[in-house]
């Protein structure tokens, strides 16, 4: 502030910026990105601690020997699940009374609003079965979840089989200070989704549910199982949920303190640690761990049942058993020992989980970067934006200096109407709600006229929408003002920039993926397209290929490279197609805000670009 | 009962006459009744009643003592507790005239021993019990009472100083605070209704104490306070953290169990501390009330190793002031301490399903206390009828006893401690129950019952749900709900709705006293119709207050409890909603509407809840002080610097050397350049 008061000093510091306003730019940009790739240099990450004292030590004596029980649960689901064909919610009631459980219903359904072709599920019914072991001496005002969800086929049978031989064993312990609810949910996670607005007691997304009968207070944490196969090799954990919410950091170092103890493989992201973190190997491996966290955390899609707990700031993780052709397998024994150690831990918690970090990336389990550490990354690319639009005011508040820098400029124009720059942002805006409501909505009239499915005429809506919208009559100042002034795209361009940097800003506060994502792709060309006549076509493309929807596309190749399943153009498209429709039924199924995201905010905000390089 | 009007309902507990012994079911004077039930629920001072939305709720009819000469039978000997109700709904009901009084008694003991002796009755009683109930779900309860009665006047300004078997702590803290009557109970665990069935005493989680005052008691407030403090040292227990954001006054929820004829509710107060844990510290002074101790008698059995391994465990004091005699002229005091344990069937790994004594206190009976005139165990074997037993009771004794315990007719088997005959060759007692089943069954669901959450997410705002399951398939009763709630959490009263079967049912009867800031708790307190065979829904919404962050406790992310809401019912009973329960019994029975059982008085209490406040991060105030220095520093400090600089063109001062040269030319004399 001292700096601005002195005139001189002022004048100085705007030619300063305004001089190498393009080298600093490009300078922040080059900080911001290899910022991020530091982060995932070993010596510039923070091990992993835990935080909360209750959770100190993994001194627990684990006594579950229920394996072969747990074997013959599985098999005894198995065929009562091939007998309904479906959920044998009966067989599981029966079986949870028995073991002493207090043992209730809840049935739902959901209706999507257009069918999933991936599950291949258009009206959902289904009912839930959870179990509740009250404490002893409790007065049921606590608990901790775990579950299992009833797949389609012979997924996750162990898990459900696991679950009742675990719940038989915590039943005949006296040690319980928090109720234990066993669930097992039916169609993953619009069974979950149901079961926990109806815990709740609140209805988001339009389900039907049955009122619910038992409840056991307020839910401190969540495990979810995942169980394919008899003999696992490692245990897989998923953090990433609903909208990028992560589950505090204590739990995963609860996952990985017991997973030490009973000495089970644990990865992250499906990839193991590695120690030589000093070799290039080493180094692109702790990188793709956590670029494959980023492409995950962005896409805003829960990643296992645990996602939608986090809602409820129930921290939840789902742990996921992976059968693969390594030679030491762990037994159904060793991964109960290790829920039962993780649970009785969570039943000496004293508080919730408040004392960890909510806000990290994992380049590997011990590993971890904290929110401190990386926002400076997104705030070098912010500052491209900040710059740029401080140019631009300059410009705009000082024509002479405008002048001076070459830009032709016949007549020195008065300041653009409002009119002239709220038009084209209206218009922006007026298709990004196009782009929002049409494809749900339009999908009957689509099938009607053209021979596809409700799913495709859903996604192709959506592209055709998104499409059109880069050919909609943006010129319209010149109807308005005659001709695209040069002030009129400065100040359009520089509200642009603002309204995109509050945009990445808010979004990234919440979730850093997304966020940073958007950054790394959208600044650098937003900030330096201009309505030149000669390279419009060049400044199109590059702006074409930061439109979220390339980028969705990029990130989907990305992902695909990470986990080492490469995939070809066709497929990839392919693979868009279908992320784009699970969007918007993650939107209304599960209240993802991506997709309203983008739609209403990010693409128009796009266009208010795009509009602007062919501003002449 | 279905059309029963609730607001002209009114419940009595009326005082119990405890009688002498030997005495024959007799009657009180009607007068003297009429004082104490003729303080209706309903006064007229409080005919209207300000609901949230600002219109009023006239309690219908007329809200007057009941018209009809109360004759009240006599109660019982162990006579815990009687209750009376009166329906006055002279239109609807017209055969209620006759019928009028209900009462009914927990223990109903015809052969008391014999203390008719010539010989001078000793001033006090001590008599002591034990009730094993084995529950359906393989679960066993038992409940200990022991119970003191002593025919002395503690008021009276005489000076009692010799104390026999009544404890003298609790002696002196009736006199000295003017104490009619008083309830504490300590209760871990949460009794599970659905499985277990009705309780025969029912508590709260946590601590409960409601006490009244003696009407000559000028500073309630104080005598309160005070004697949560001194009870909170006697029993070893955090009583002392009642204050006035916890205690409240209930207008209709609870009335004196024992003798005496002042309802006004200042003289009652109610607290609850749902977060006390009860542990054996709490269970070792309560023990030294005994006369006995626990060196002989039922209370060797009560060792904390074996008693805190177990799912449900609730201890509880009860003071009140009975009637001497039939004639009711003098009043004595009762002390009853009562214990109920619920032993958990699978936490104890039997495969086998067996319980014995041994197997639950790891102790067996082997005397009486010598100071108690009666000293009983009681086997309930009402599920265990002849023909279908479900388990093996041994050793087996002849002596069989029946008794109305929460309107449902029981048989139990009596061992009587007195005698050597339970005892058999080896000298001690030890009951053993064996199950021959080996599944549970699963118990009638009761009549009455709750649940209560917190519904909704996020730490801004709430909702508070209480359901009450009314499962009698055609009567409907009215309940009084009581709900008392801090005041961090602001109850949105115009929100309040109460929903039976889909359809709003509106209160007859709602008390709701707002909360102050850190002074007082909301009080809501409505009566409410439920229906039969439904499910009324309560919901409040409430908004999270932020509190100063002193008042945080040291766990504030554990949360913050909210109290046991308290439902209050005359609960229609068992045995009338079993129809075909008349083949048997003579047929003239069936001719009243009301028979001896149709309904009883019942206190349920929902679950405590846990809600989150909004809390700060506490290692917060450090970053936060940094951060407000800074800002304040740089950014204000620079911004009224810019603010209030006047900026004037300066002439160019010389550099160092004109400075020099001025300082020389000063001292010189001569005038500077």
């Amino acid at each position: 502030m001292g700096l601005l008061s002195d005139p001189n000093r002022r004048r100085a510091l705007t030619s300063l910026v305004t001089r190498l306003n393009t080298p600093l730019c490009v300078l922040c940009y080059l900080v911001g990105v290899s910022w991020v790739m530091g982060l995932a240099f070993e010596p510039f990450m923070l091990r992993t601690y835990m935080s909360e004292n209750a959770m100190g030590s993994t001194m627990v004596e684990e006594k579950f020997v229920f394996g072969e029980r747990a074997i013959s649960y599985t098999r005894e689901f198995a065929g009562q699940k091939k007998k309904t064909g479906g959920m044998p919610v009966d067989w599981l009631v029966k079986t949870m009374k028995s073991r002493g459980l207090e043992v209730y219903t809840q049935s739902f359904s959901q209706i999507l609003p257009f069918p999933d072709e991936v599950k291949e599920r258009y009206m959902v019914r289904g009912t839930n079965v959870y179990g509740i072991l009250r404490a002893p001496r409790g007065p049921r005002t606590e608990s901790i979840v775990l579950s299992a969800p009833c797949s389609e086929g012979n997924n996750n049978n162990q898990a459900v089989g696991l679950l009742l031989a675990v719940a038989s064993h915590f039943r005949s312990q006296i040690y319980w200070a928090k109720d234990i609810i066993f669930l097992v949910n039916e169609h993953d996670l619009i069974g979950m989704e149901a079961w926990l607005e109806a815990y709740h007691d609140v209805n988001m997304t339009g389900l039907r549910s049955s009122p619910m009968q038992g409840r056991a207070g307020a839910i401190q944490a969540a495990l979810s199982l995942e169980l394919s196969s008899d003999v696992i090799t490692s245990m897989d954990v998923a953090l990433e949920g609903l909208n990028g919410q992560l589950p505090n950091l204590d739990l995963v170092n609860l996952f990985y303190a017991f997973c030490q103890k009973t000495g089970v493989l644990c990865t992250i992201q499906g990839k193991l640690q590695r120690n030589d973190w000093d070799t290039l190997p080493g180094y692109t491996h702790s990188l793709s761990t956590m670029l494959l966290m980023v492409l995950k955390q962005g896409s805003g899609r829960p990643q296992g049942d645990h996602g939608l707990f986090l809602r409820y700031h129930i921290e939840a993780v789902t742990m996921r058993g992976i059968n693969s052709f390594r030679q030491y397998k762990f037994d159904m024994t060793t991964v109960g020992k290790l829920i039962e150690g993780m649970f009785r831990k969570l039943n000496n918690l004293l508080e919730r989980f408040h004392q960890s970090y909510f806000f990290y990336l994992m380049p590997s389990l011990t590993r971890f970067v904290s929110i401190g550490y990386y926002m400076p990354a997104f705030g070098f690319l912010a500052l491209i934006l900040v710059l740029r639009a401080l140019d631009l005011w300059v410009q705009l508040s000082d024509p002479a200096r405008a002048l001076e820098d070459g830009v032709s400029e016949g007549e020195q124009d008065s300041s653009p109407s409002l009119l002239s720059l709220a038009t084209p942002v209206i218009i922006c805006h007026l298709t990004g709600l196009a782009l929002y409501i049409l494809p749900v909505l339009s999908q009957e009239m689509a099938i009607q006229h053209f021979p596809v499915s409700e799913t495709e005429a859903v996604v192709l809506t959506a592209i055709a929408i998104y499409v059109a919208g880069l050919a909609l009559p943006h010129n319209t100042h010149r109807v308005l003002s005659g001709a695209g002034t040069e002030r009129g795209w400065r100040s359009l361009k520089l509200f642009s920039l603002l309204y995109l940097a509050v945009l990445l800003g808010c979004t990234t506060l919440i979730n850093f993926s997304l966020g940073f994502i958007l950054a790394v792709t959208m600044i650098p060309v937003t900030a330096f397209i201009q309505p030149h006549t000669s390279s419009k076509v060049l400044h199109g493309v590059a702006l074409i290929l930061v439109s979220p929807a390339t980028t969705l596309l990029l990130s989907i190749y990305l992902y695909h490279e990470l986990i080492e399943y490469p995939v070809s153009l066709l497929e990839c498209w392919q693979h868009f197609l279908t992320a784009v429709s699970q969007g918007i039924l993650d939107h209304h199924l599960y209240g993802s805000l991506l997709y309203p995201l983008i739609a209403l905010f990010i693409y128009p905000c796009w266009l208010q670009f795009w509009n602007i390089v062919f501003w002449k | 009962m279905a059309i029963h009007r609730v607001g002209v309902a009114v419940f009595v507990l009326v005082a119990t006459a405890i009688l002498a012994a030997e005495s024959e079911p007799n009657q009180v004077e009607s007068e003297k009744l009429q004082d104490v039930s003729g303080e209706a629920v309903f006064s007229d001072a409080e005919g209207g009643f300000k609901t949230g939305d600002g219109a009023s709720i006239t309690v219908p009819g007329q809200a007057e003592a009941p018209p009809h000469p109360v004759e009240t039978g006599q109660a019982d000997s162990a006579g815990r507790r009687v209750s009376i109700e009166v329906g006055s709904d002279r239109v609807k009901q017209p055969v209620a005239d006759e019928e009028l009084e209900n009462l009914q008694a927990e223990f109903d003991l015809q052969d008391a021993p014999q203390q008719s002796e010539p010989v001078p009755t000793p001033r006090d009683h001590f008599a002591e019990e034990l009730v094993i109930r084995p529950l359906l779900s393989g679960d066993i309860y038992t409940s200990f009472q022991f119970r003191t009665r002593w025919d002395t006047d503690l008021h009276r300004g005489k000076k009692v100083s010799h104390y026999r078997l009544f404890p003298k702590s609790l002696g002196q803290v009736i006199s000295k605070f003017s104490v009619r009557e008083l309830h504490i109970s300590f209760t871990q665990g949460f009794w599970r209704t659905a499985q277990w069935g009705q309780p025969l005493l029912s508590a709260p989680p946590g601590a409960e104490l409601w006490v009244w005052f003696q009407d000559s008691v000028a500073d309630v407030d104080g005598a309160w306070r005070e004697l949560t403090s001194v009870l909170s040292g006697i029993f070893c227990a955090s009583l002392n953290f009642i204050d006035s954001t916890n205690t409240v006054q209930p207008s209709a929820s609870f009335k004196p169990m024992g003798l005496g004829n002042v309802t006004e509710q200042r003289f009652l107060r109610y607290a609850v501390l749902p977060r006390e844990i009860v542990c054996t510290e709490n269970l070792t002074p309560w023990k030294k009330l005994l006369p006995c101790e626990s060196q002989a008698g039922l209370a060797v059995l009560l060792k904390s190793e074996k008693l805190f391994h177990s799912s449900y465990h609730s201890q509880a004091v009860h003071i009140r002031p009975v009637c001497k005699d039939t004639a009711c002229r003098e009043t004595s005091w009762e002390l009853s301490q009562t214990l109920g344990i619920v032993f958990d069937l699978h936490a104890s790994g039997q495969s086998k399903r067996e319980w014995s004594l041994f197997k639950m206190f790891s102790r067996t009976l082997t005397e009486p206390c010598p100071l108690a005139s009666s000293s009983k165990v009681y086997v309930d074997v009402t599920d265990n009828p002849l023909g279908e037993e479900l388990f093996d009771l041994s050793p087996a004794v002849s002596l069989q006893t029946q008794a109305v315990v929460l309107g449902d007719r029981r048989t139990f088997t009596v061992y009587d401690l007195l005698t050597p005959e339970p005892y058999g060759p080896t000298r001690s007692l030890n009951i053993l129950l064996k199950w021959r089943q080996q599944d549970s069954v699963d118990m009638q669901r009761p009549v009455l019952h709750t649940e209560r959450y917190v519904s909704g997410y996020g730490l801004q705002t709430g909702e508070i749900n209480t359901l009450l399951y009314n499962s009698h398939p055609f009567r409907a009763f009215p309940v009084l709900l009581m709900e008392t709630v801090p005041w961090y959490l602001r109850l949105y009263i115009h929100t309040l709705t109460v929903q039976s079967k889909g359809k709003e049912n509106k209160p007859s009867y709602i008390h709701y006293l707002p909360s102050k800031d850190r002074q007082r708790p909301h009080l809501l307190e409505m009566l409410v119709q439920l229906p039969p065979h439904s499910v009324t829904k309560v919901t409040v919404q409430f908004e999270r207050a932020l509190l100063k962050w002193t008042e945080y406790t040291p766990d504030p992310n554990h949360g913050f409890y909210v109290s046991s809401s308290v439902v209050s019912a005359m609960v229609p009973s068992v045995v009338a909603m079993d129809t075909n329960s008349t083949e048997g019994r003579p047929l003239f029975t069936t001719l009243f509407h009301s028979t001896e059982e149709s309904s009883y008085f019942m206190r349920v209490y929902s679950e405590p809840l846990l809600v989150n406040l909004p809390t700060p991060d506490f290692s917060m105030p450090y970053n936060v002080i940094c951060l407000t220095c800074t800002v304040v520093a740089v950014g204000y400090g620079s911004l009224y610097n810019l603010l209030t600089r006047t900026f004037q063109v300066e002439e160019p001062s010389g550099g160092l050397t004109k400075r020099l040269a001025n300082v020389i030319r000063r001292l010189r004399g001569v005038p500077a350049l």
